[in-house]
């Protein structure tokens, strides 16, 4: 199978999943957490309208709901919810240094090939676009594990939560061309939910440690040293 | 008659190229709210500076005055490697393009030793930035180029373009990372703004500029024409690599004009992108410039990756 060969449709699905893994690796590299938040909104809309042309190619009209519910949740609501945080515990002028950036970009690279040598196996039986995309929603959530290992931030860590979400979601909607509508539904609504109580979550973080900081939680001891 | 024609092009690449600098030059100044000097200055400056007795230092060796020819022929040899108005010219066959990125290569070699070899401290320090940025710059445009090469399965320039010519309008993934990729290396090979600041002379943030620092009269002249030229060459390989729509592909005399019309128009437009994100950013310190092309590579890598992943036939 060639690119030329296959329809408009499946070309920009596949270069869409192409810019979701690259945003992956732009919130790998970020060590500023409100651009973070907005590369994270970017792959929330590239997502977004990857639905809804799997919506439009594949007729399949309730995706257009759930890409909608993308859009309000994962584009506007969750990086505003998450903005608003950063500001008002006005930590968005630190610059995380990232500890060996290089590497964790290395590292991030060889996951691409890692996910998409262990999806190679099912090659026999699938269409190659369904393959491909899935080798590359594979990849976006073992980066966001990355992302939550290599960074410090409690809000990267939410941050690279959602976008294993994400990954998770593009999955589901090119290998099944969509979920029944109670699952999104519920899906969409376990995000919301999450990242309220990610919200309570910093609270209670900051009050106890004075910071955002995960490693700062290593200094929790029952014991004075 | 095909020679002929190869020959014309080059030439025409050689007579733009100060061509493109000046409207860069405009459209920077419009946009800064500065007047603009005429579109043709850069020629009157070429002009003036090849009037002009080169003042050589007692220091130099035979290095010093032969660098700037052999920087200027290797720039006009790799403007003779790219296609400009047509493909399938016997020039464009007989070398493909890692010659290409070796010329540039080969050029940058004897610019750095021309600085070294007058013994200031400024040479020897433009030299290093220059090797330094180089060094980290070629493996990404490499990468971008492979990636190209590996879809149209040639390294040469005109079977490539060919290639994207005949599959007409295909969303290639891997040639979106590839033309960013190509973007970026191009800024900081060519030393636009935020790796370089071409206009300026200061001490502690030039690089190009530093190496050549000790030229004048007509050997400034031939190495700010070869900039200008290397400049216009990246130019059109990203013009005609991605955007290759327009380029002559019979040898008539209406397709040659419409490939003319067509460059001219695809190059003002990226000079027109080079002049906005000049004034937008601005120049890096010199430590950040490894990130800003470890980036430019990784998006050669993701190129290739996704080449390999999304595209490859099975």
């Amino acid at each position: 199978m060639n690119i030329e060969n296959l329809d408009f449709f499946a070309q920009a699905i596949l270069s869409i999943a192409a810019l979701i893994g690259l945003t992956s690796f732009l919130m790998l590299g970020q060590g500023r957490l409100l651009r973070l938040v907005f590369v994270f909104a970017l792959q929330g809309l590239l997502l977004c309208s990857a639905t809804a042309l799997a919506a439009y190619s594949l007729n399949n009209y309730h995706l257009f709901i759930s890409a909608g519910i993308t859009l309000a949740l994962k584009v506007f609501f969750i990086p505003w919810m998450l903005k608003r945080q950063i500001l008002k515990m006005k930590i968005h002028r630190d610059v995380e240094a990232l500890k060996n950036k290089t590497a964790v970009m290395l590292g991030g690279a060889s996951l691409v090939i890692f996910s998409y040598y262990v999806l190679h196996p099912v090659l026999n039986d699938t269409p190659v676009v369904m393959l491909n995309a899935l080798a590359t929603s594979l990849s976006v959530v073992l980066l966001g594990m990355l992302l939550m290992i290599s960074h410090r931030q409690a809000i990267a860590h939410v941050v690279g939560f959602m976008s294993i979400e994400n990954g998770l979601f593009f999955a589901a909607i090119v290998s099944t061309s969509g979920m029944p509508m109670v699952v999104e539904l519920g899906i969409a609504f376990d995000v919301l939910v999450a990242a309220i109580l990610f919200g309570i979550f910093f609270l209670h973080i900051r009050s106890s440690i004075d910071s955002l900081d995960v490693d700062m939680l290593n200094r929790l001891n029952e014991l004075e040293k | 008659m095909n020679w002929i024609l190869a020959l014309i092009q080059t030439l025409l690449f050689i007579t733009l190229a100060p061509l493109l600098t000046g409207w860069i030059k405009c459209c920077k100044c419009f946009l800064q709210n500065r007047k603009a000097p005429s579109l043709f200055q850069p020629y009157r400056d070429l002009w003036k500076l090849t009037h002009k007795q080169p003042v050589v230092s007692d220091q130099a060796s035979w290095l010093f005055v032969i660098s700037p020819y052999i920087i200027f022929s290797a720039m006009v040899l790799a403007a003779s490697v790219v296609p400009l108005i047509a493909v399938n010219l016997p020039t464009a066959a007989s070398a493909d393009i890692i010659v290409l990125v070796g010329f540039f290569a080969f050029a940058r070699f004897f610019l750095a030793l021309a600085g070294l070899d007058i013994g200031t401290a400024f040479g020897g320090m433009g030299a290093s930035r220059e090797m330094t940025i180089s060094s980290l710059a070629e493996p990404a445009m490499l990468m971008a180029i492979f990636t190209l090469t590996m879809t149209a399965a040639s390294t040469n320039l005109s079977l490539a373009i060919g290639y994207v010519l005949d599959h007409g309008i295909v969303l290639r993934p891997s040639f979106i990372f590839a033309l960013f990729a190509m973007l970026l290396v191009a800024i900081a090979e060519t030393g636009r703004i935020p790796v370089d600041n071409p206009a300026t002379h200061l001490e502690l943030t030039m690089i190009h500029e530093a190496m050549i620092l000790e030229y004048s009269g007509r050997h400034l002249a031939l190495i700010e024409w070869a900039s200008q030229l290397k400049l216009m060459l990246y130019g059109v390989l990203i013009a005609n690599i991605f955007f290759p729509w327009g380029i002559a592909e019979q040898l008539s005399i209406t397709a040659l004009g419409h490939g003319l019309l067509h460059i001219v128009g695809k190059l003002a437009i990226l000079a027109v992108l080079l002049a906005f994100s000049e004034t937008l950013f601005a120049k890096m310190r010199l430590f950040r410039v490894q990130e800003y092309l470890s980036f430019a590579y990784l998006l050669g890598l993701l190129g290739m990756l996704s080449h390999i992943i999304l595209e490859a036939s099975r």
